[in-house]
């Protein structure tokens, strides 16, 4: 499985701030998105994960093979840390895989109600969510935001020991050193020119 | 599509997912209205039917603006998006359990409430039979109009001016069909009515709903 992208262009708002994206993730390996905030990080994960269709250009990716993480978690308050977890691997027909408790420590709270957790804690358990779903190409939109030093570590160490050395890869955008021998894209240089897209009268006609 | 069905019932059944809210809407209604007309009981059993109509679609109406609003705030929605569960399921899912948390329990409480109305004993049954017909499309309309509604601010507003003419037919024919068998006249005309409206809706509102989630995700 490979991730291809060609002569992506992407728009926020109805404002293209992405144009001429061009690159390949190979499996195994991961690719780290640099950029200023408002860079298009966000943006072009959502349209990677096809949240959001692109201006422009080719993504290719077999169906149903991304899974995305935001900075919202979607975790249910008042339903218990296992019952959380257990929807999305229902949800996505997987097996219920007790390990992944381990994986990001959250074992000992699993009776939990997801609602007391600390914010680092459901970061976690938002994480924990890919492990259980499985799929092979992870978007991933700041995942260490709350996390702690060795929480930091943890995930890494499941990134690089479990996902990608299961031959699956990853697109990741974040400020925070993983660790991970991969490549670095920085977005500012395919900053898109709005007044070449729009502000002519072909935009009206 | 288990998975989310059982989700969104657990959710609702525990604290704060609004369950109750509707059946008490329901219920107040429903013991208001006698106080509020006086009690000729005559006219009560007259009105009965129309009142408890009303209040079963307002009480629907009560509880709309949660079915995506909350899955929004939380960004489970574009996780749910990205799952093998095309959005149009998800609609029908989300439009399958909120009546079972607000069109089934108003049906069943339609009944008993029905003795403070002073309804006919021939009322009762077309009462619960049109409820039970016609809330089912009152949850899927209402869950098209949450569908579009959804990525706004304060959107119950918008949400209820959308929805209410949508609603207008299902009232007319449902209403109109338990007073027409409460009053002892051939009610099959409105009965299928309303069953065609509830099956037209089923059918073609969760494509609908999926198709605006869609652009309300991007």
């Amino acid at each position: 499985m490979t991730l291809r992208v060609e002569g992506l262009a992407v728009a926020r708002g109805g404002e293209p701030v992405l144009d001429n994206l061009s690159f390949i993730v190979t499996p195994g390996a991961a690719l780290i998105l640099r950029g200023p905030n408002g860079a298009g990080k966000t943006t072009l994960l959502r349209v990677l994960a096809g949240l959001a269709p692109p201006l422009a250009g080719r993504i290719d990716l077999p169906p149903e093979s991304a899974a995305y993480s935001s900075h919202a978690d979607g975790i249910k308050a008042t339903l218990s840390v296992q019952e959380n977890l257990w929807f999305w691997s229902d949800l996505y027909g997987r097996a219920r895989d007790d390990a992944v408790l381990d994986d990001f420590d959250l074992r000992p709270l699993r009776e939990r109600p997801a609602g007391t957790l600390s914010a680092g804690q459901s970061r976690r358990l938002g994480l924990a969510r890919l492990g259980m779903i499985g799929r092979p190409v992870l978007l991933l939109d700041e995942p260490t935001v709350s996390l702690d030093a060795a929480s930091v570590g943890r995930f890494a160490a499941w990134l690089k020991d479990r996902h990608l050395a299961a031959g699956g890869l990853a697109v990741i955008a974040t400020h925070v050193p993983l660790g991970l021998d991969a490549p670095e894209l920085d977005l500012s240089r395919f900053r898109a020119d709005p007044w070449t897209e729009q502000g002519t009268d072909a935009a009206f006609l | 599509m288990k998975a989310l069905l059982v989700r969104d019932l657990r959710l609702a059944i525990r604290a704060g997912g609004g369950f109750g809210l509707s059946l008490a809407f329901f219920l107040i209604v429903t013991v208001l209205v006698p106080f509020a007309v006086g009690p000729e009981a005559d006219i009560l059993s007259r009105i009965g039917p129309g009142i408890l109509w009303v209040a079963a679609l307002l009480a629907t109406l009560l509880s709309l603006d949660r079915q995506f609003a909350l899955d929004h705030e939380d960004g489970a929605l574009s996780l749910i998006a990205t799952s093998p569960l095309p959005l149009e399921a998800v609609a029908l899912i989300k439009a399958f359990a909120h009546w079972l948390t607000t069109g089934l329990p108003l049906t069943l409480a339609a009944a008993p409430l029905g003795v403070l109305l002073n309804l006919e004993r021939p009322a009762f049954s077309w009462l619960v039979l049109t409820l039970a017909l016609g809330t089912p499309a009152l949850s899927v309309i209402g869950t098209f109009g949450a569908a579009l509604t959804v990525g706004l601010r304060r959107g119950g507003l918008l949400l209820s001016l959308l929805v209410l003419p949508l609603y207008v037919p299902t009232l007319i024919f449902g209403a109109e069909a338990a007073r027409r068998g409460a009053e002892g006249l051939a009610a099959g005309t409105p009965i299928l009515m309303l069953a065609g409206i509830t099956a037209g809706s089923l059918a073609l509102l969760p494509f609908a709903a999926g198709a605006a989630l869609r652009i309300n995700l991007r």
